[in-house]
């Protein structure tokens, strides 16, 4: 059987029905007054393993993470830590560590002196706790800096002393608040690289919440995509972007096309959507809709081709005009305007320098698409 | 920049300096002078007195009449040595008690929700509107003998006998606290207002308890605030003179007293004056020792 995004896993205890959860929310919901920040939520994330939450801004993730640090309880439901429950426990207490998203960083202590704080407080010996706070130094790239107080430094490197002092204590479970959303690309792709290794050497288990889908693909084993206080779906990176369970999902990591139609089944576990757009089939993979329903179709840009000709034997072909072409050097999205109106997004991978006669504007074009590459959604 | 727009620029930096010079500086030279010069039954009360028309080697013959006389007699005299020990230990227990009650005040309103805020801020200047006068006056009302406190507490039957308070070094710590609290709650106010709760939190989360993190974090960055509270009450009560005057007795020696009675009872205009050159230079100590803690603590960051 194919599998999805072309990744086998050999971690995956979230498909291992015996395996003991090390985090697990049962039925939370949080309320501030009568706002529903987080609604009736369950989740389970298991020991070492790189969770990722995703989401629009104020859909409840920090509030999620304050729960689980100890900094809110609560309204109703439980939150257990290695079978343990939660409830009543202080943050000092809980084997956690977050990275806040304010940084949060002591304004009267120096680098060093913040990052050292938390292995102060356990006592730690000097030789091995300064020993500790170099390796962290090292790690977030800021050795020069570990006498200057936070309100020298830039924007990310605060970003960075926070991340280091949360770390640094090892804890077995590293909450992060967006960790690296101040950093310069190259920077963050370093960073994250260096995070998966400790996660890796150290066996941490990190939950993170970050705006960043492609770091949410890169680091994850899991990522959870929430709305409103609610997750909507929770996968591999691949699940999620290959199989979105909702348009929401869809549209939110990576780019997508969505076609509508109402539903007739044409058999072989295949659909056909009868909408503005013209007719197209598709693939179910589970829980196929009935006759006359409305659905939507989705596609990745990356997964249309796109010539000049009406390609032979395509179940699947729309024919339009070129509307906007973007270049952005390892692939050239261009937008195609179909009869209905519907724009529609096609990538192509520049695997040539000179190519003889790429497609230009106004040009009249075929798109096609195989029906297992997209996916039928129902809502 | 024109020569009109930079002569401006240089005026505006010259307008402080200017006041000090008029406001401060110039008085407290009348007074050193003053101080310098001799007792005398007239009017001014004091010799030398310059005029013009004694010329340069004139004035050069009284100005070398001018000495610290005054300073020797008041270092002669247990009273005055007295008085400023006695303000400086009344005015150090005051501005403990203050921090005391001003502390938690100012902590519970910067942790207040946004929405009563504005009115608890109200509520500590609320004072400032009536006069300063009156209100020790009022308490006289509540301490004296068959005052407010005193038949409170004989209604509730904690004393069977009126407590006498009025008129005591007790009477004045109540006064000093109670007129200066809002010197002391404001600035420690401001600093904790401006502190981020995500601190404390963060503290709480690497490990430290609530009242481990509060002394850590909550207690360390309101330093300055403190400090700045402690000489805006310290300062002003050892000279203070209304409220020994109105709530002290007898008992109570306060330099601002002797000061006063030197003045108006006595009329001796120079040792007055010597008196309140002494207790600046008592005071400018801490003060010193201040501004250095502030520039130490803005090296440090907000
Ligand atoms: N202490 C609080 N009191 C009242 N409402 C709160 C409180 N904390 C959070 N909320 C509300 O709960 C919702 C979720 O907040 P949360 O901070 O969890 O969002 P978020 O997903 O982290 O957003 P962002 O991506 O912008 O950080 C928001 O609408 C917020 O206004
Ligand atoms: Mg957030």
């Amino acid at each position: 059987m194919p599998s999805l995004g072309n990744i086998r896993r050999s971690f995956a205890p979230w498909e291992d029905p015996a395996a003991k959860p090390y985090i697990s929310f049962q039925n939370v919901t949080k309320r501030f007054g009568t706002f529903t920040a987080v609604e009736n939520l369950s989740l389970n994330v298991y020991e070492r393993e790189f969770f990722s939450l995703l989401g629009p801004s104020g859909c409840g993730k920090t509030t999620l993470l304050r729960m689980l640090a100890g900094f809110e309880e609560p309204t109703e439901g439980e939150l257990y830590l290695d079978g343990q429950p939660l409830k009543g426990v202080p943050p000092h207490k809980r084997p956690v560590n977050m990275m806040f998203q304010s940084y949060a960083l002591f304004p009267h202590m120096t680098v060093a002196d913040n990052i050292a704080f938390g292995l102060k407080q356990d006592g730690m010996a000097k030789p091995e706790r300064d020993e500790r706070v170099a390796q962290m130094l090292k790690l977030v790239k800021l050795e020069q800096f570990a006498g200057r107080k936070p309100h020298q430094l830039s924007g990310g490197q605060r970003q960075r002393v926070a991340l280091a002092r949360s770390v640094a204590k090892r804890p077995k479970l590293l909450i992060l608040d967006e960790p690296l959303g101040a950093l310069d690309k190259k920077l963050r792709e370093e960073t994250q690289f260096e995070l998966m290794d400790l996660q890796q050497e150290l066996g941490l288990t990190f939950m993170i919440v970050t705006h960043d889908q492609e770091e949410a693909m890169t680091m994850s084993d899991r990522i959870a995509v929430m709305d409103k206080g609610v997750i909507v779906q929770t996968g591999t990176p691949a699940e999620i972007y290959e199989a979105p369970n909702s348009r929401y999902v869809a549209d939110f990591i990576g780019s997508v096309n969505i076609l509508e139609g109402k539903v007739t089944p044409a058999g072989e576990g295949r659909i056909v959507l009868d909408g503005p757009d013209g007719r197209i089939t598709g693939a179910v993979r589970d829980g196929a809709p009935a006759t006359g329903e409305t659905a939507w179709f989705a596609i990745r840009p990356e997964k249309i081709e796109i010539g000049r000709t009406p390609p032979e034997g395509a179940v699947n072909r729309l024919e339009g005009e070129v509307w906007d072409i973007a270049y952005l050097g390892d692939m050239t999205i261009i937008n195609v305007k179909l009869a209905s109106g519907t724009v529609v997004q096609a990538a192509t991978l520049n695997r040539f320098r000179l190519v003889e006669d790429p497609i230009g504007y106004e040009e009249r074009v075929w798109l096609s698409f195989n029906p297992d590459s997209g996916v039928v959604l129902r809502s | 920049m024109t020569l009109l727009s930079a002569i401006r620029s240089r005026l505006v930096i010259l307008i402080p300096y200017v006041w000090l010079l008029f406001f401060f500086l110039l008085p407290f030279m009348i007074v050193l002078r003053i101080a310098l010069s001799d007792l005398e039954y007239g009017s001014p009360p004091y010799t030398p007195q310059f005029s013009l028309s004694d010329g340069w080697s004139g004035i050069w013959d009284k100005l070398s009449t001018l000495d610290f006389e005054n300073f020797a007699f008041l270092v002669g005299d247990s009273l005055y040595i007295n008085s400023y020990l006695s303000s400086l230990k009344i005015a150090l227990i005051s501005t403990l008690f203050t921090l005391a009650i001003g502390f938690p005040l100012a902590y519970g309103m910067a942790r207040a929700p946004d929405r009563i805020r504005p009115t608890l801020l109200m509520l500590v200047i609320l004072p400032f509107w009536t006069s300063f006068l009156i209100r020790v006056y009022a308490w006289i009302g509540i301490l004296k003998q068959e005052g407010l406190l005193n038949q409170f507490l004989l209604w509730l039957g904690v004393i069977d006998t009126p407590l006498e308070i009025l008129s005591t070094n007790t009477a004045v710590y109540i006064g000093i606290v109670y007129s200066y609290l809002p010197f002391m709650v404001l600035p420690i106010y401001s600093a904790l207002d401006k502190m981020d709760e995500s601190l404390v939190e963060a503290a709480r989360d690497l490990g430290c308890t609530r009242i481990g993190a509060f002394w850590k974090v909550t207690a360390r960055l309101a330093v300055p605030g403190v400090l700045a509270g402690c000489l805006l009450v310290f300062i002003p009560a050892v000279g203070e003179f209304v409220i020994p005057d109105l709530l002290g007795g007898s008992g109570t020696l306060m330099i601002g007293k002797t000061l006063w009675i030197e003045f108006f009872n006595n009329s001796d205009w120079t040792v007055a004056s010597a008196i309140a050159i002494i207790l600046l230079i008592v005071l400018v100590v801490p003060i010193v020792w201040f501004q250095n803690a502030q520039a130490k603590a803005a090296e440090a960051g907000k």
